[in-house]
This record gives structure tokens, sequence and C-alpha cells, in this order.
């Protein structure tokens, strides 16, 4: 026989009966899929970042249509994610409100120094542990980026020697803040007015002068200048309840180093 | 017999490691690298592969192939049967053992087109191993690429944690690391021969 037939002849036959054994298999073998739980992994943010509490998109999309997770937990997506799968569910969506990562810290480098040079492993963790760290602070932003590494956004930097968040960019995923040994970053809901103390030390007011000029004193100025009572200070820091808050930002006037800020705005 | 079973299995992991020291697969070498379980994951998926592919490929090379003159079409055969082979394992996981699906199912896909699974089924019948030589040759090429693999992922982490010039940043620390361990396992080079003595 022609040896060019021959070839033809071989590797159809073979692709032939590969295909026929694999379109058997497929109706053989066939697996039920629900078909919602592609349609709502379509409409997630598809960035995988784990906000959710599940093992990714796909994962997620599972556990609304399997298990009635709540449907309103992708906040990269936002309340057009949770419409658009309450949709799909035939379910009305809860209220979504964006949420931030805030940086607790203002200790830039004009502000505050360093106790030693570190020349390690550069990273927050590492430098965790060597006497809980080489700021002069104890309790700040550490600056040596764990977060930046951890962000699957690229939505926070270091600046100055302490982290930033790119509000734009940030989507609330949380990532940085598992991330942060020293617990600076917390995610907050959003909000055009309401102010947040950036600052964690918690030393009296002298040895936090000591350690860095931005830092909070514990002074109880701006508890007594809030209208509403909603900011408490303990162990010689400041925390605004935000459900209290009412963001008359009377605090932000008040404070004599400048800690309370309205993240929003910065 | 045993013995050359035995000197093929430690030659294809130690001396002839596909990864360190025939250059193949470096594409998931590099790639999945990164984190330990998803190495392993990897590697297994390719052990499983490898001889699921070596007991599929050498009959028809042995039985079809060579006794027509068509030895020529042994790698667009390889590719097609190998391809075949790779989704008819995925369906058959997703029915009967969706554990191991779970497990294995990101890297299945991935491994149609990996070059160590053709370089396997290839490198057999050059080498004109027996059917049960060549299974056990590809048993032991998966094995060795785990430990590859599993070696790597090691030196990754400490490499991804040591201060690197800015210029070696990323892949090319990456790819220096890697040519060490290549080195590295240069030094096994006759131990199987001279401990089994075939």
């Amino acid at each position: 026989m022609n040896p060019i037939l021959m070839a033809i002849i071989v590797v159809t036959a073979i692709g032939l009966i590969g295909a026929v054994i694999l379109v058997a298999a497929s109706i053989f073998m066939y697996v039920p899929v629900d078909e919602r739980v592609e349609k709502i992994t379509g409409v997630l943010a598809g960035a995988n970042c784990g906000a959710c509490g599940c093992a990714g998109c796909a994962d997620y999309a599972k556990s609304i249509v399997e298990d009635g997770n709540a449907i309103n937990k992708c906040t990269p997506g936002g309340a057009k994610t949770a419409a658009a799968i309450g949709e799909i569910m035939g379910v009305e969506a809860g209220a979504s409100v964006p949420m931030k990562a805030v940086v607790a810290c203002s200790g830039t480098c004009g502000k505050t120094s360093k106790r030693y040079d570190f020349e390690g492993i550069q990273s927050c963790q590492a430098v965790k542990g060597l006497y809980g760290g080489d700021g002069m602070c104890k309790f700040g932003c550490l600056g040596y980026g764990d977060c930046t590494k951890a962000c699957p956004f690229d939505a926070i930097h270091l600046v100055d020697g302490i982290a930033k968040v790119d509000r734009e960019k940030c989507v609330g995923c949380g990532a940085c803040a598992a991330a942060c040994p020293n617990s600076v970053i917390s995610i907050v809901p959003e909000h055009k007015r309401k102010p947040v103390v950036l600052c964690q030390n918690k030393d009296k007011g002298g040895d936090t002068r000591k350690a860095c000029t931005a830092g909070c004193i514990g002074c109880m100025k701006c508890a007594k200048a809030c209208p509403k009572e909603a900011i408490t200070v303990e162990n010689n820091l400041a925390h605004i309840d935000q459900d209290k808050c009412v963001g008359c930002q009377l605090c932000v006037k008040e404070c004599p180093v400048g800690v309370i800020h309205v993240p929003a705005n910065d | 017999m045993a013995l050359k079973l035995a000197s093929i299995f430690f030659t294809m992991i130690l001396v002839d490691n596909y990864v360190l020291a025939k250059f193949l697969g470096i594409c998931p070498f590099l790639g999945v690298s990164k984190k330990l379980d998803s190495a392993v994951g990897m590697s297994l998926a390719v052990t499983f592969v490898m001889v699921m592919a070596t007991a599929a490929t050498w009959p028809i090379y042995m039985g079809i192939l060579e006794p027509n003159g068509l030895a020529y079409l042994q790698t667009i055969v390889f590719i097609l049967i190998i391809a075949i082979l790779v989704q008819l394992l995925e369906n058959f996981l997703k029915k009967f053992i969706p554990a191991l699906y779970k497990a294995l199912g990101v890297y299945l896909p991935l491994i149609t087109t990996n070059c160590t699974i053709l370089g396997v089924t290839i490198l057999n019948l050059d080498n004109g191993y027996n059917f049960v030589e060549s299974i056990v040759c590809a048993a032991g090429a998966g094995i060795g690429f785990l430990v590859a693999m599993v070696l790597f992922s090691g030196v990754r982490r400490k490499v991804e944690q040591a201060v690197v010039p800015k210029c070696f940043e990323g892949l090319p620390i990456t790819l220096v690391a890697a040519a060490m361990t290549s080195l590295s396992f240069m030094g096994f080079g006759g131990i199987v021969t001279a401990i089994f003595g075939v």
C-alpha cells in the first residue's frame, strides 16, 4: 500500500477511535453540574482573593448554590455583583457596604525613627521577631511591606516608611490585615466623613511622644469634644465607635497631634 | 531482571533526572514549584500520566507503527494518544474518584502538553526497553520529577526570602538557583552503575 495513504489512515483511525471513546466517556461519565454555579462564577470578580471566606470564586459560587451561603460577601464585586447573584438565585440582595483597608499608623519617616539597623530577611514578620521591631514605636507599621506582598490587587505600597492604601484599587479583601504581624491594618466600612484614629500606640503619653511625634497620647481632648460620646480612650489610645459617629469631625480639629483622619479624604 | 529494573528506576531518578539532567519539563518546574503542596500535586499527576501514557503508547508503537514502517509517525501519534488519555482520565476521575480529581484537577489539563510525558514515551523506545522496563522507567521518571520539584520548591523558598540584587530579582535568580540544583545532580553521575553493576 502507498505509505502516505497508510500514514493518513493510521493517524485518522487513531484520532477517530479516540474521539469515539471520548464522546462515549463524556456521556457515560457525565457529572451533573448545577448551571447556576457556573453563572455565578461568571459574575463574581474572579480575583480569587478569599474575602468571602471560601477558597476562591468558584468555591464561593458552589457554596452559595449548595450550602446557601450569603450572596453579598464578594467585596471586590460590591453591590453590583450581589445584585447579579441575587438575580440568578432569585433572592433579594442584602446591603453591601464597600470595605477598605485602613493603616492605623501615622509614623512616617520624619515623625519617628529607628531603634536599630536591621539587616536580616527583609520582612515585617522577621523584624517583628527581633525585640518587637526596629522602630521606636513597637505598635506601628514596621515598614517592610508584608502587606504589599500579600495584596492581590497591588493596592497597598510603602510610602515614606509606612504602608499606604491606594483607595481606588483596594477592595477590602483583608489579605494585608492578615499578613501584618503588628495588626496595624483593619478593614473599615468606607465613609466619606467618619474619621479613624491612625495610631495603635498604647504606651503612656510621654513614652509615645518620645517614640513618635504623630502618636496618640491619650489626652482625651477628642473624647470631650465628641457630641455623641462615640470616642473612648482605653490604654492611652483613642478609639472611635463607627456606629455612634455621625461624621461631625470635631475630633479631627481638636486632636493636638493630628492623628485623627478621615481615610477617604487622605 | 530485578537488578536491571532497579537500575533503570534509580537511574531515572538520580542520574538521568528529566528536569535536572535532561532539561525536559522546565515550564512546570519553574511555574508550579512556588509552593510545596502544588509542586507535589503536579508531580503526582505527572507520574500518574507518565505511567498511563507509556502503557498506552508502547503497545501501539510495537503493534501498529513499527510493523507497518510508520515509526516516523511516533511524535504526532503519541501527542494524539496522550491528549486523548488525559481527557479520558479527567472524565474518569471526575466521575469515580472526585477526591483525586479535586487534588489533581488543576494540573491534569496542563500535563497534556507537557514535554516530559512525550519525552518518556519516545526515549523508552529509543532505549529499546521492553514493556515492563518501559513502565518502570516511566515511574522512575515521574518520581524523579517529584524529587526535583520538591527539592526546588525548598530552594525557592530560601531564594524568595533572601535579599537579592535588584537586577536579579524574580525569574533570573530562580534560573540561577535552578542551574545550581541541576549542577548538584551531576554529582550522581555513575552512582547507580556502581551500586547495581548493570
